[in-house]
């Protein structure tokens, strides 16, 4: 039904495209050359270690229909770095647009008449054509522009400049910064590692006028792990957004489809430092500032926050609630009697299958299999033991030992990435690969609005580091490990995902159906033709 | 009486021996390691070959076997007591045939036609006496023991030889042998080792502690991510609890993991373990301890895990380097065919 692309912070350049009021075009332009004035004075400090950006916006898939409405469909609707980085740029509006320092040449000229071009192309090929067979015909468009894929700034923590900028988005936000903590294994210098013995709510003054409490709350319990688990997040996260809206008030002079929009950012940038986005709480964000935006300006206050409202419940509904009941559904189909099943850690929707396909008196016995340091396969097993179910419990150095014994593997899934790559808890590869060796057929199960646009293939270039003092233990009164910061040549390493390639998993089941693994740009592509 | 004093004194040793066994056994490994195991088990043979009462070589074969099922016995899952046991018998065999003069040449030969021919035992039957024999049997268990105690530094020895400046190499677990050959090879060459801690008695730990104060870099990470890191490893060398006829290893658990994602990422799996592992069994029931039963849930932790030799890349022992598929051969030349059921 929505047939423009959000409005995006993910972009820092000038995206400037398509039909849009003049009021507003007028005032970006404003902004824009206010920026490119102080820039140029913060040129002189920035060296050369400036990362080459291109200036080209991207365009990937203009908006099929004009629609009469305000808000200027803009480029990058799904652009690569979707889950992470919507706190990692700023709003376009407000953010130094980076000159790359190895430009020097374009001058402000040369990019509004770039800029001026590119409309006038795009208003054309907006021209009566565009009905839904526009669509396919603007497809090949997206070939001719490549598409330049901005890094997030959480995997860029190796790069001084863009540690830099990150501090100074987040000092004018009044955020914190967070630091790194110990020791960080040189292979994995790119990313960040904090302790969680060092909360970013340390270091808020309280009461904080910047962020919502909620959010503060909300921050806190992802950092300290109290709430884990990608729906988990994502449910939190939405109904923490739901408070901050039924809070919020439309200040004069202002409009709420933007201005909630730019409250909402100094949030998603606290929630970043707490704890880095996962791929599903990216796309439930993505959602809502679409939704925000999409409100018109003439609705009433009161209408657009119930409005808002209803739409964020109808958004954990359909995605998460409706979607585990219809994954339910397909999976008991494969769930026989006489099944041994066996699940790694603990993954809400996978356990919601079992206990179902329990209750449909399916006989069948599981294995948990769980891993240090989290060992979230204990919260599993309680609750398969709970309803009954008879169930084994061992750790993942055992997985040899017991694969013989397994019929199926059933596992979760953080994301499902554009390649067909499986982001998930680290040792779900593992345990993939032991489970290909022994012909024991491996599920995955999604949801739909856990695909994600990113590609990887391996675990370093984009993962997450848990505080390494967890890996520490005690062991017959001794604990090893216990002044491994002092040792200059030790470091602790502790991954949180790892990604499975595609030959290792027999099926996805998603609420769209049974699907195999290289299936997943295709779905992409259908949500993305539907919004 | 000072023979029954020895006696006695022998008999103490032995119980307190088997006392060790049993105790080693259960959760956290051995108390002492299998270098350490492999000697006492020597020493203990020798002085039984020194102070029991023999007359003829089948005697003592039958003594030292009887010594060996009882060690056995104790620890089943320790397989280099029953290695040195059959090492000492091959020890009386060759000595008794030098004493009879005939060439070492053609009564160890295993000849295909000789095997044929012969149609079951051989006209040996042990009973002659010589007068030598206990002391050249003595001499041969001491040169074992020599042997025995230059196992580790043979094995480092060839380290150089293997590794080579900026590697990645992953290991699991706690070995004595790898330990020594990586701190023998980081005299020379700088490079970074992955340990796995092996949950749940978590001995990785105690390794990297020992390889970071040889000042080695060393990474500790949980045995869940071994094959998220595999991609960056270089090399996997890993020590071993037994190795079998067949080439294959019994190892501590999560091996057959390490092993499998070595091959998916083609790495090369190098396995140091000196000769005295090397046992005449060829797959052996895995070994399960602390099995609890709490209301509905069964908790299972397997000590030792199988690794098919197909998995393996090398072996690295005190004699070199030796492909997998040679294993039986050098398992040949150190045991005789007829001991290998105790």
């Amino acid at each position: 039904m929505y047939h423009r692309y959000v409005v995006v912070a993910l972009s820092r350049r000038k995206p400037n495209e398509g039909k849009e009021l003049t009021k507003e075009e007028k005032q970006r332009l404003r902004k824009q050359k206010k920026h490119q004035k102080k820039q140029k004075e913060r040129k002189n400090e920035k060296g050369p270690s400036e990362t080459e950006k291109d200036k080209t916006p991207v365009s990937l898939l203009p908006p099929p229909q004009p629609v009469a409405t305000q808000k200027a469909p803009s480029a990058l609707p799904a652009p690569a770095s979707a889950p992470i980085p919507v706190p990692a740029s700023a709003p376009f509006h407000s953010s130094p647009a980076p000159s790359p320092a190895d430009k020097p040449a374009k001058s402000k000229a040369e990019l509004k008449a770039e800029r001026r071009a590119r409309q006038e192309t795009d208003r054309a090929a907006k021209q009566p054509g565009s009905s839904s067979s526009g669509i396919k015909t603007k497809v090949p468009l997206s070939e001719l522009n490549p598409v330049v894929k901005r890094l997030p700034e959480h995997v860029q923590v190796d790069d001084p400049a863009v540690v830099k900028r990150l501090a100074k988005k987040l000092e004018r936000q009044q955020i914190p910064l967070r630091s790194d903590y110990g020791y960080k294994v040189s292979l994995f210098s790119h990313l960040h590692q904090y302790s969680r013995k060092a909360p970013l709510t340390q270091l808020l003054s309280i009461p904080s006028t910047v962020i919502h409490p909620s959010i503060v709350r909300l921050g806190l319990q992802y950092s300290q792990g109290i709430v884990a688990g990608s729906n988990a997040r994502s449910v939190a996260l939405l109904h923490a957004f739901k408070q901050v809206i039924r809070d919020y008030t439309t200040p004069p002079n202002e409009e709420l489809s933007r201005d909630l929009v730019n409250k909402l950012k100094p949030y998603i940038s606290f929630l970043n430092q707490c704890r880095p986005l996962s791929a599903s709480m990216g796309n439930a964000i993505k959602y809502i500032k679409k939704e925000i935006s999409n409100i018109p300006s003439q609705c009433k206050e009161e209408e657009a926050k119930t409005k808002l409202l209803t739409c964020i419940d109808r958004y954990i509904e359909e995605k998460i609630v409706l979607a585990a009941k219809a994954i339910s559904k397909y999976a008991i189909e494969k769930i026989s009697d006489g099944d041994v099943i066996l699940v790694y850690g603990y993954s809400s929707l996978v356990n919601n299958i079992l206990c179902e396909a329990f209750e449909k008196s399916r006989k069948f016995r599981v294995i948990v299999v769980d891993s240090r340091p989290r060992l979230e396969g204990r919260e599993a097993l309680r609750r398969l033991v709970q309803r009954g179910i008879s169930c084994t419990y061992v750790l993942i150095s055992a997985l040899s030992y017991i694969l013989p014994e397994v019929s199926k593997v059933f596992l979760g899934a953080h994301a499902l990435l554009a390649n067909g790559y499986v982001m998930s808890r680290v040792g779900t590869s593992q345990i993939a690969l032991v489970a290909r060796t022994y012909n024991v057929p491996v599920l995955v199960c999604c949801e739909t609005y856990k695909f994600c646009e990113r590609v990887q293939t391996d675990s370093f270039v984009s993962n997450e580091l848990d505080d390494p003092d967890d890996l520490m233990v005690t062991r017959k009164g001794k604990t090893q490990l216990e002044n491994w910061q002092d040792v200059s040549s030790l470091g602790l390493l502790n991954l949180v995902y790892d990604v499975t390639p595609p030959d290792f998993v027999d099926l996805v089941i998603t609420d769209l159906g049974m699907i195999p693994c290289t299936s997943v740009p295709v779905v992409l592509r259908v949500k993305n033709l539907d919004q | 009486m000072p023979g029954a004093d020895k006696e006695a004194d022998l008999t103490e040793r032995i119980e307190a021996f088997l006392a060790d066994l049993k105790r080693g056994g259960c959760g956290t490994g051995p108390i002492r390691g299998s270098g350490e195991t492999a000697r006492e088990t020597t020493a203990l043979l020798r002085k039984v070959t020194a102070q029991a009462r023999w007359s003829s070589a089948g005697d003592l074969m039958e003594i030292i076997r009887k010594e060996g099922r009882r060690m056995t016995a104790a620890q089943p899952s320790e397989t280099t007591v029953g290695n040195m046991v059959l090492r000492v018998l091959k020890i009386i065999r060759e000595e008794y045939a030098r004493s009879r003069g005939s060439s070492e040449e053609t009564d160890q030969q295993e000849s295909l036609h000789k095997l044929l021919t012969s149609g079951g035992l051989s006209d040996e039957n042990f009973r002659q006496h010589y007068v030598h024999l206990k002391a050249n049997v003595i001499e041969a268990i001491n040169e074992l023991l020599t042997e025995l105690e230059g196992t580790t530094d043979n094995i480092a020895m060839q380290a150089l030889e293997h590794i080579h400046s900026n590697e990645v190499i992953m290991t699991v677990g706690r070995s004595r042998t790898v330990e020594a050959f990586l701190k023998d090879a980081a005299r020379k060459r700088k490079f970074h080792v992955i340990v796995a801690e092996c949950a749940p008695f978590c001995q990785g730990h105690e390794m990297a502690t020992n390889l970071s104060k040889a000042s080695i870099e060393t990474t500790v990470i949980a045995d869940a991510a071994i094959f998220a890191v595999m991609s960056r490893v270089n090399k996997v060398i890993i020590g071993t609890q037994t190795v079998l006829a067949n080439g294959g290893l019994r190892a501590v658990n999560g091996t057959h993991t390490v092993a499998l994602a070595a091959r998916h990422h083609s790495t090369p799996l190098i396995v140091c373990a000196p000769m005295f592992k090397l046992s005449p069994q060829v797959v052996i029931t895995t070994v399960v301890r602390n099995r609890i039963i709490l209301s509905k849930v069964n908790v299972h932790c397997p000590v030792f895990d199988y690794v098919p030799p197909e998995l393996i890349t090398l072996f690295i022992s005190n004699i070199g380097g030796n492909a997998p598929s040679y294993i039986y051969r050098l398992m040949s030349e150190l045991y005789h065919p007829e001991d290998h059921d105790l």
